[in-house]
């Protein structure tokens, strides 16, 4: 099974990437391609031309500075992630959930900044970012600009991003002296690896109380999106078992209509949401 | 008057594969599965599920398994290749192979060349997995007729052998 013909192009730097973007409309940005090749292969996507960032210098890799920020490159595969002990110490979480993307191949391949750009409703990290407070550096042929993942995921496979616009970097905001709980709970579709639902909870823990709350869900919502009243619920609480009940029981709340398929109605996916974030935040809180 | 379109530009790829180097002018659209099976006459290497499931096509690419079908062969220019005509050294089957020779890792066989590839990889990575992380490095490869306990014995035995 061949993709459409399309024109190929292998620029050096960021710079000629994006002119090249902005000079066909047509073209995509092939970084890993698992989820583009695919695509393509089957004919949802046809794209006249395809420009190849993959060997572009300096996109790869993850720097974490003294005080717990992070700067990982848009080219990060899984399988870096995953490998990366230095990322475990201050957010397990990132290793956590590459460990739950795809399978070892998919891994040493997918690509951070692809998985973000390309904003499958059914990513994994779509909703760990989210729940991360990270930021895209995204670059276009008018200049850089920084964009929290908040407002980076617009609508089903739809970003914010200028069509010139390549992701090049992935920050995550200083650990600094806080206390961060967090995890990732996927509930997997058993043939595709994909997430029926998954929810990311990040907990700033002071004492015992629950200082701010952040919750990314996948697969459930049109996009990833964050529980943001089951944020609310929790949020000034104290970490108990009914607290986190409490929360997780209203976390459908603001997420929209619900996705359905064959294999799961927006109901079972609700309920699903429910039970994910329960047990994300019981984890997060090191309840379980 | 029907409008013309005329075929993009191939692209000149070199790859090691098997620790031989190869040159090929290829459309930019091929697929390294059918870089290595009809250009290079690697059949080894299988098509299975054609939509990145089955791992049938899992070859190492500069020392990492991939699925070849999900590849683009100009995405592999530079690149390192092994495929499981490759994987013996010297007339030896490599551990893994044994493995699956010895403890009945396969029925059809259509699956085996990407197990065999993958079971590698993960000896590679982990030379001491537990069962439950031999059956987690074989989400990406399916079997439809051996219902994988061979399979995982099979890559036992070759963490056992390997391991010495």
């Amino acid at each position: 099974m061949f993709p459409s013909a399309f024109e190929y192009h292998r620029p050096s730097s960021v710079q000629e990437a994006v002119q090249l973007l902005a000079n066909n409309p047509e073209a995509k940005v092939l970084a890993g391609g698992h989820s583009l090749l695919p695509a393509m292969k089957l004919r949802l996507a046809a794209p006249a031309a395809l420009v190849d960032i993959g060997r572009i210098p300096g996109l790869r890799g993850i720097q974490v500075s003294g005080d717990g920020s992070v700067v990982i490159g848009a080219l990060t595969t899984y399988l870096d992630l995953l490998d990366s002990g230095e990322l475990r110490q201050g957010y397990p979480i990132i290793a956590e959930t590459a460990n739950v993307v795809g399978d070892p191949h998919v891994r040493a391949r997918g690509t951070l900044g692809g998985s973000l750009a390309h904003c499958d409703p059914a990513a994994d990290f779509t909703a760990v970012m989210l729940a991360l407070n990270a930021s895209v550096k995204a670059v276009g042929t008018g200049g850089e600009r920084i964009i929290p993942v908040d407002d980076l995921f617009v609508g089903l496979l739809t970003t914010s991003l200028n069509p010139d616009e390549i992701i090049t970097e992935i920050h995550l905001p200083a650990v600094g002296g806080r206390k961060l709980g967090m995890a990732y709970e996927k509930h997997a579709h058993p043939a595709s690896g994909y997430a029926v639902v998954g929810v990311a909870a990040v907990i700033e823990i002071d004492g015992n109380t629950a200082k701010s709350v952040r919750i990314g869900v996948t697969g459930a919502p049109e996009y990833a999106k964050r529980a943001t009243a089951a944020e609310n619920a929790l949020t000034g609480q104290q970490l108990t078992a009914d607290a986190i009940a409490q929360a997780a029981n209203v976390a459908t709340e603001g997420l929209g209509e619900l996705n359905g398929d064959v294999y799961a109605s927006p109901e079972y996916r609700a309920h699903l949401v429910r039970v994910m974030t329960r047990r994300a935040l019981t984890r997060a809180a090191g309840l379980s | 008057m029907a409008e013309t379109t005329t075929a993009p530009a191939k692209v000149a790829v070199s790859m090691t594969v098997n620790g031989k180097q190869y040159t090929a002018e290829v459309e930019p659209r091929m697929l390294l599965v059918h870089f290595l099976r009809e250009t290079l006459g690697l059949t080894g290497t299988h098509v299975g599920c054609d939509t990145s499931s089955c791992g049938a096509c899992v070859v190492h690419m500069n020392g990492e398994s991939v699925k070849s079908c999900t590849v683009l062969a100009v995405q592999a220019d530079g690149a390192e290749i092994t495929t499981i005509e490759g994987l013996g050294q010297d007339g030896q089957l490599h551990p893994v192979q044994e493995g699956f020779w010895e403890m009945h890792g396969l029925q059809c066989g259509y699956c085996t060349p990407g197990m065999i590839m993958t079971g590698a990889a993960l000896l590679k990575r982990n030379p001491n997995p537990t069962e439950e992380e031999i059956r987690h490095a074989l989400e990406g490869n399916l079997c439809r007729c051996t219902g994988y306990q061979n399979i995982v014995r099979a890559i036992q035995y070759a963490a056992d052998k390997m391991r010495g």
